[in-house]
């Protein structure tokens, strides 16, 4: 397939395919990071969690919206508010489902796994009623187009380092909040044992509900980023949640590290392989290996040998 | 390997140079034991010493990293659970694992050495056989009474009977039991004493157990653990005197 | 159970509640409805065999799989690839510039039928097809799966890829597989036009006939001590494993089942409609199978059936008045029947209404009430012939 490229177009090609995939990668790594410190947390799969970064997405456009109508002169910093403002509303809608929902369902992942499905289903509509089918995009400020120049060949779009340096940064404050913090202390004694956790008076039922709505509250900021680099509609949530699930099932259920290292060879995989192959059949041959890998190494590529 | 060769025929149960490891952690280290035929084993040893452990590794629960297993001449550590079960070992837990929306006939019924496969389970039918088989092994654990009680309306000791019935009713050569009397009343531990005596007639038993009168009451021998070794093996005399098992486990 | 005599089964509540079912099925409906809306419940039907395969697999083992779609779908391209290429005879497709293959192929520039085209010339190859490709590929996956100690959500998850690359490959390959449009035209089974009214309403006897045929054979597993050891595997798995059972080739064999009956669904499916698309397939789809089982009942193979009718009749009510309003329906269905009523109208009916009936007919008879369908909570064991359970009188002594 590298048949009729020279070698330096072969270079400029894995480079500029490979900063397209560090997009997806970055939209990857905010979405896994949500679903992960929930599934790892509670066991718990949230279907409606691509929902959640669409809900973060719609924030978004309807501030960019208020300060071009309002604030124009502070049109260049829309983003960083309503990256704010994604967060809160998606974390307080969060708290909000655990509390109606989530909180019952905690020995019965399964059951939870269609309950949120439901969830997402009204969410789609409800969108779609407020919204309308169309996707909508949102206007970049001034200091996010363009792009860097590397080479002759390679150019780098700003908007795509953009969003990924917000996914790095949003991926260390969750680790220094899991391992550096009393919050991160106490979700991993819930993990390990609860009921010795609660015994020496953690609030186990509190803790569940701030990780559910951290999860999501990192959801809205995913989808806040992801207005940066492609318009929303009201199932572009559905199109993510499948690799997103293998992302955080291929790194292993319990390991950060894990998440990023599988939404960077997913990402990378599928975005190389697209330009040799048609979209599709890259998305295929990568859910298939990556499938294929689960199948022989079920609990990820990083995982603990506990005794059990 | 040579040692092992010519002494299996004597031993039901070879254990030599176990070793398993958790993350660098050798919870079992290095461990061997033999176990004569209808002898009954006590296993002691302070919390963390790797009793559950052994009894994990033996019946296949745990995978071994080093070292063998071998019951009546046949290697277990390669065998699935399973396997090693159609090979004559039941193996009973700590907590009491029944099946709690079966009765107790039906939760005999299903262990029961018959109609294992798939296709079997398919076409096992209940005949006289498995009635007599059934309600041999419940007057032996106590429970002809409750046969149509649902198991979980059972008492805490009952359902350790259950669960002890469930194994004998297979007919295994080795028993494994896991804290038998944990839990349980001073009535219900004098009767498990009667069965365990009842059902050592004819079966090789090991047991992991704290109750040291109650070792007393069952033991041939008795092997003490720590830190995933033995520390000290023989008569239940010859470990209550030993120097280095008071130090580390029964005290002064 | 065994015992009764087949007269005397029928008369019995189980018996009754069957009976009910084959009255509704093969009077009621087709008296009521008109020969569009009977083609509409056999469509329905279609998915009822999928909602039974789920209530084996999920409701009874615990394995919960989100790619049912995927063994529909199988089934229904098998049929579909059989009834396709009888369309395409080169008298038919003379106008192509590729005569004698699928008119997509020749849309799509394919000049010869792929090599896994061919077999589906042959009928009884396509009849071992519906069955045998489902029950392959999930003897595959349960087999990589189950061995390994793969369960829970990890399984859910993993069948939802697996549902979501069979559709992305469907319709990338269009030059394949007729792509996003599906495998459509379908004219005749050997000669015999399945577009006539006469032939729909034929079709919707043979798909109730399949349908208790396979009902029949899921009744016969969840009775005997099989049924047992798979409720038995999903409260207690170790106990089960420990008890000498291999734990992995039940959980395969009632996976394959499930596929089964999937596929003889899907065949039936692209009969009944005349054509086969991936959007019967894909994720959206596998999971709203789950919830015609749910609702009728995770436990009740009888729940299934109405599941799958209710639910469908529901979604094609509101789609014809309210469709906007469906999603939202739907979304309520699958929040409600988890928390609300996790065991569905199986369990509503056996809390509410069975009480009911006990005090109308004053039954007498304890040991059919254990026979009783629909069964909400876990299924009692069959009682032996010559074992009287009653002849124990003394009460198990507690302490």
């Amino acid at each position: 397939m590298f048949d009729g490229y020279t070698s330096s177009e072969l270079m400029s090609i894995f480079a500029m395919q490979g900063f397209a995939g560090l997009s997806l990668f970055s939209v990857f790594v905010l979405m896994a990071l949500g679903l992960a410190i929930i599934f790892g947390q509670m066991g718990v799969i949230n279907m409606a969690h691509g929902e959640f970064m669409i809900l973060g997405a719609y924030t978004t456009y309807l501030t960019s919206g208020f300060f071009q109508l309002y604030l124009p002169g502070l049109f260049g910093g829309y983003f960083f508010v309503a990256m704010i403002l994604a967060f809160l509303i998606c974390s307080a809608l969060g708290a909000l489902v655990e509390w109606l929902m989530i909180r019952h369902l905690y020995h019965r992942p399964l059951d939870t796994l269609l309950a949120t499905w439901g969830l997402s289903l009204i969410m789609q509509q409800a969108y779609r009623s407020i919204f309308g089918a169309r996707e909508v995009g949102v206007d970049l400020p001034e200091w996010m187009m363009g792009a860097f120049s590397v080479t002759d060949l390679v150019e780098l779009p700003i908007n795509g380092l953009f969003v990924m340096i917000i996914a790095l940064s949003t991926a260390v404050a969750v680790y220094l909040l899991m391992y550096r913090s009393g919050y991160g202390k106490k979700v991993r004694a819930v993990v390990q044992n609860r009921p010795m956790a609660e015994a020496v008076g953690v609030n186990s039922a509190g803790i569940d509900r701030a990780t559910f709505a951290l999860g999501s509250g990192i959801a809205g900021i995913a989808g806040a980023a992801f207005t940066m680099i492609g318009s929303t509609g009201p199932s572009s949530g559905q199109a993510y949640i499948v690799d997103t699930f293998l992302v955080v099932v291929f790194g292993g259920a319990q390991s950060l590290i894990g998440t990023i290292v599988s939404a960077f060879g997913i990402s990378q995989a599928q975005s190389t392989m697209e330009f040799f192959l048609s979209g599709s059949m890259a998305k295929v041959l990568t859910l298939l290996v990556v499938v294929g890998i689960l199948m022989l190494r079920p609990e990820g590529l990083m995982a603990l040998k506990v005794r059990r | 390997m040579s040692v092992a060769k010519g002494k299996d025929t004597d031993f039901l149960l070879a254990v030599e140079g176990l070793t398993v490891s958790f993350d660098g952690f050798k919870a079992v280290d290095d461990l061997s034991f033999y176990l004569d035929p209808k002898e009954i084993r006590v296993i002691i040893g302070p919390n963390g010493a790797g009793k559950t452990t052994v009894l994990d590794l033996i019946c296949g629960k745990t995978k071994a990293t080093a070292g063998s297993i071998r019951f009546a001449g046949k290697e277990l550590t390669r065998l699935k659970e399973h396997q090693i079960v159609h090979s004559g070992v039941g193996r009973k837990f700590q907590t009491p694992s029944v099946f709690e929306d079966l009765t107790v006939f039906e939760n005999l019924e299903v262990s029961y050495p018959q109609g294992h496969s798939v296709m079997g389970a398919l076409a096992f039918k209940r005949d006289k056989a498995v009635i007599e088989a059934v309600e041999e092994v419940a007057e032996t654990i106590f429970l002809t009474c409750a046969l149509n009680e649902a198991a979980a309306s059972l008492s805490h000791g009952q359902k350790q009977w259950l669960e002890i019935g469930m194994l004998l009713i297979q007919k295994p050569d080795l028993l494994m039991l896991d804290e038998p009397v944990a839990g349980m009343s001073v009535a219900e531990r004098k009767k498990t004493a009667e069965l365990l005596k009842v059902i050592t007639k004819d079966h090789t038993v090991l047991v992991i157990e704290h109750d040291m009168q109650f070792v007393g009451d069952i033991a041939d021998r008795v092997t003490v653990m720590h830190q995933g070794k033995v520390l000290s093996e023989g008569s239940i005399e010859h470990v209550k005197s030993d120097p280095k098992v008071i130090e580390v486990y029964l005290g002064h | 159970m065994k015992s009764l005599s087949p007269l005397k089964w029928f008369a019995s509540r189980e018996g009754l509640y069957y009976l009910a079912l084959v009255l509704l099925l093969v009077a009621v409906l087709p008296l009521v409805l008109g020969p569009f809306r009977l083609n509409m419940v056999g469509k329905y039907l279609t998915y009822a065999f999928v909602a039974i395969g789920l209530v084996m697999c999920w409701g009874k083992a615990g394995i919960l799989s989100l790619g049912q779609g995927v063994f529909f779908g199988l089934g229904g391209y098998s049929m579909a690839m059989f009834l396709k290429l009888e369309a395409s005879s080169p008298e038919a497709t003379a106008i192509q510039s590729t005569p004698g293959i699928p008119d997509f192929m020749d849309w799509n520039q394919r000049t010869e039928l792929p090599w896994f085209w061919e077999p589906f010339n042959s009928f009884s190859f396509t009849v071992i097809a519906i069955v045998g490709v489902p029950v392959l590929l999930a003897f595959i996956i349960g087999f990589a799966m189950f061995t390994r100690r793969v369960g829970g959500v990890y399984f859910a998850i993993i069948t939802q890829a697996i549902a979501a690359i069979l559709t992305i490959l469907i319709i990338g390959q269009q030059g394949y597989t007729g792509g996003v449009n599906g495998i459509t035209d379908l004219q005749t089974l050997m000669g015999w036009d399945i577009r006539s009214d006469a032939s729909k309403n034929t079709l919707y006897f043979v798909t109730v006939g399949l349908l208790f045929l396979c009902l029949f054979v899921a009744r016969m597993v969840q009775n005997r001590k099989l049924g047992r050891i798979l409720v038995a595997m999903n409260a207690q798995e170790t106990r089960v494993r420990f008890s000498g059972y291999d734990v992995a080739a039940f959980k395969i064999f009632v996976f394959c089942l499930a596929a089964a009956f999937a596929g003889i669904g899907g065949a039936m499916f692209t009969l009944i409609v005349g054509f086969m698309s991936p959007s019967f397939i894909g994720i959206v789809a596998s999971i709203e199978m789950v919830i015609f089982c749910a609702l009728g009942g995770r436990l009740s193979i009888l729940g299934a059936v109405y599941g799958a009718l209710l639910v469908n009749a529901a979604k094609s009510g509101f789609s014809e008045t309210f469709p906007e309003l469906w999603p939202f329906a739907m979304g309520a269905l699958f929040i409600g029947v988890v928390l609300a009523f996790p065991n569905g109208l199986a369990g509503l009916y056996q809390n509410y209404v069975m009480p009911l009936e006990d005090r109308l007919f004053k039954r007498s008879k304890p040991e059919l009430k254990t026979a009783a369908e629909p069964v909400a909570t876990r299924p009692s064991a069959e009682k032996a012939d010559n074992y009287d359970p009653m002849t124990n009188t003394c009460s198990p002594e507690k302490s």
